[in-house]
């Protein structure tokens, strides 16, 4: 019952190696079969994102002597040289593999440290594995107890909880001011690439309703169409600037194209309802003089990345809770993993106990020969009950005390010990 | 007097208050649920000391300055669990919770019976008191809420946010909080007003019609019913309407020290 993991992520492959070693769905079902059909592994699951790939398998025997094998197949399956590959893999075998998977769903190991989609990835890449029956026992248990942990990171550290962005800190410190954006109105000047990311954000945050304005008319109707926007003439500021709660200026221009003036007048008219200004814009788009007006926030890029610079490092200070959280979960699996793997081997030497008490039965009984049948019955009775006791209590034991399983380090060693010939349970 | 139930309700005031800060600072869920658990709990706990304390005195709650303070503590912290419940929000706690164990500590260090009583007994004295304490704790409350409000624009204009502003409720919440608050204040002390005339007419013969407890009365009503239409429709909205929570926060405190203890003949019990 050993684990085995093969993978690449961002920090050891480039990503004209990643793209090359990335599993479609359809990719990951077929490698699920062939890997079974070959017999390298039993159980196996495909964990594929934009930074990792990573192979999760129980093999039938050792997971080391698997290991290489797994990597040609990988080589094999996606068609990239086994010498270009190989310096890119690593491999983790059970307690580390274990904590590899956890510290990844925590976010831990992403690039973007403690981003919220690895969960959801992990999640969408257990369920496939799942539904097509490429899980087992194993598996199962190790991807919910990963599940588990992304979940607690989240719920119990600040490790996901602050923005990483200039767009997403903009849309998080609206979100300080309004409560929930559903009910809101944002204003996007500007159809660029950091226009778009922002009314990403902005969806991602249910924001009410969206308008674009920009001074190509052609790419706001193309932005509004593929976020459900509206598009408002470029420069008709008395009216545009009334109804929004955000507005979100990333414009190319010499000057701020929002003045005080304006937006003073816009404050009048929308009866000083409070407003919130990002200003993507360099040079800034927005006049540093609106700032003064009462119910107007205004962040520019600076005050931004400032943002996400105090953001970073909260973040890396919750890092050793997020460890102790993943920790404490890797012993629980473990410990899991041993009571299996012990209940099993009490279960093998119950068998094997049976099976050498009818031949000593057979031997010893042999010239005892003014024994009835009742009397060997009954002495046949006694050694089952006393070998039933001797065995029952330590199953029972190793079942309910997790610290006797923690105890019990080596199983192998016990195995070998009790049964010579290493029965498998 | 058992001094069981007082001991149990200041333990879990005093867990709940440190169960809120550390959901303020880490944003745990599970330790702010468990706050909310603990505030339920010593509001039980609460109640039981304030009915204990009534029969050791033979009398009502508020029969003493501190017992009203017990009772003022007591309102305070049912009215915030309301609030939090209805708005979803416990970040508030770790800033509310303090006034509530001052009061209640204030109160079980007090010498109860060495105090006067007041002359006044009857259902329709009692709501009269009871509604007009329940008013000035939802006002105390929105007073802690427009401070809040006050101080996390201040740092939101200002650009200078540390890990706690991050976990503290968006403005426009604390704004519905005050406000649900101050609502429930000018139900409170309109109904508990209006009990208060009853009884002083009933008794004219021993109390004065005309007392400046009134006058006062009448200014909070004014100024907390300007401030629930101001902060809701009009310019006034965001930190100017916060201030004039606070403003009128004050005259409540002047009416409930000040005005009782040396202008007012009638409400001068303790």
């Amino acid at each position: 019952m050993e684990i085995v993991l093969v993978g690449l992520n961002h920090r050891t492959a480039p990503v004209e190696v990643r793209e090359r070693v990335s599993f479609t769905a359809e990719q990951a079902q077929r490698a699920a079969e062939e890997l079974r059909s070959r017999g390298i592994l039993e159980e196996m699951l495909v964990l594929s994102t934009c930074n990792r790939s990573e192979v999760y398998g129980v093999p039938p025997e050792s997971s080391h002597e698997c290991a290489p094998g797994l990597s040609s197949f990988l080589s094999e399956f996606h068609a990239v040289r086994h010498d270009v590959l190989s310096v890119s893999l690593y491999h983790h075998y059970d307690q580390e593999a274990v904590r590899h998977l956890f510290r990844v769903a925590a976010g831990l190991d992403s690039m973007l440290l403690g981003e919220a989609e690895i969960l959801g990835q992990v999640r969408e890449a257990y369920r496939f594995a799942h539904e097509h029956g490429a899980t087992g026992p194993v598996l199962n248990r190790l991807f919910q107890g990963a599940l588990e942990v992304g979940k607690r990171v989240r719920a119990e550290t600040e490790l996901g909880t602050r923005p990483m962005s200039a767009a997403s800190a903009g849309v998080k410190l609206a979100e300080r001011i309004f409560g929930k954006l559903s009910e809101r109105k944002a204003l996007v000047l500007g159809a660029g690439a950091m226009s778009e990311q922002v009314i990403s954000y902005l969806r991602d945050r249910g924001i009410g309703q969206l308008q674009v304005m920009n001074r190509s008319r052609g790419r706001a109707d193309d932005l509004a169409k593929q976020f459900g926007g509206q598009v408002v003439g470029w420069g008709e500021w008395e009216t545009a600037l009334q109804s929004p709660d955000v507005v979100v200026s990333s414009v190319s221009a010499d000057e701020p194209v929002l003045r005080r003036e304006v937006v003073a007048r816009a404050m009048a008219a929308r009866g000083n309802r409070a407003l919130f200004l990002m200003d993507l814009g360099v040079p800034r788009n927005i006049d540093a003089k609106v700032a003064e007006l009462y119910n107007v926030y205004v962040y520019n890029t600076d005050d931004l990345t400032q943002i996400v610079q105090q953001n970073r490092n909260a973040r890396e200070s919750e890092i050793p809770h997020a460890q102790g959280i993943v920790e404490e979960h890797v012993s629980k699996f473990l410990s899991w993993q041993a009571s299996v793997e012990l209940v099993g081997l009490v279960d093998a030497l119950r068998a094997k106990m049976k099976e050498e008490r009818a031949a000593f039965i057979r031997s010893r009984m042999e010239p005892m020969k003014h024994l009835t049948e009742t009397d060997r019955a009954h002495v046949e009775k006694l050694m089952d009950e006393m070998l039933e006791k001797l065995l029952l209590e330590p199953a029972q034991r190793l079942r309910g005390e997790r610290e006797l399983r923690r105890k019990i380090q080596n199983v192998e060693a016990l195995r070998d010990l009790f049964l010579s010939n290493r029965e498998k349970p | 007097m058992n001094h069981l139930f007082p001991i149990l309700t200041a333990l879990a005031y005093v867990a709940s208050f440190g169960l809120y800060v550390r959901f303020l600072i880490a944003g745990d869920k599970l330790t702010g649920r468990a706050g909310t658990v603990l505030l339920g709990l010593g509001l039980v706990g609460h109640y039981f000391a304030l009915y204990e304390r009534s029969r050791g005195l033979h009398t009502v709650p508020y029969h003493d300055l501190y017992g009203a303070m017990s009772l003022f503590g007591w309102l305070l912290a049912l009215t915030y669990l309301g609030l939090e419940l209805y708005h979803q929000q416990r970040s508030v706690g770790a800033l509310v919770l303090p006034f509530i164990l001052v009061f209640f500590l204030t109160a079980q260090v007090a010498p109860a019976d060495r105090l006067s009583p007041p002359e006044a007994h009857g259902p329709t004295f009692a709501f009269h008191v009871t509604l007009n304490i329940l008013a000035y704790s939802a006002f105390a409350l929105s007073f802690v809420l427009s401070l809040i409000f006050l101080v996390e624009e201040r740092f939101l204009r200002s650009h200078r946010l540390g890990g706690v502003v991050w976990r503290l409720p968006p403005l426009e919440l604390l704004e519905r909080m005050s406000q649900s608050s101050v609502l429930i204040g000018l139900v409170s002390i309109s109904i508990g007003t209006a009990f208060g005339f009853l009884w002083v007419y009933r008794l004219s013969d021993k109390y004065s019609l005309y007392d400046p407890k009134y006058a006062i009365t009448l200014l909070v009503l004014v100024l907390y019913a300007a401030y629930f239409r101001l902060a809701r429709t009009t310019a006034w909205r965001g930190a100017r309407a916060s201030k004039m929570c606070v403003f009128n926060f004050v005259v409540v405190f002047l009416s409930f020290t000040v005005v009782n203890l040396y202008l007012s003949h009638n409400h001068r019990f303790f």
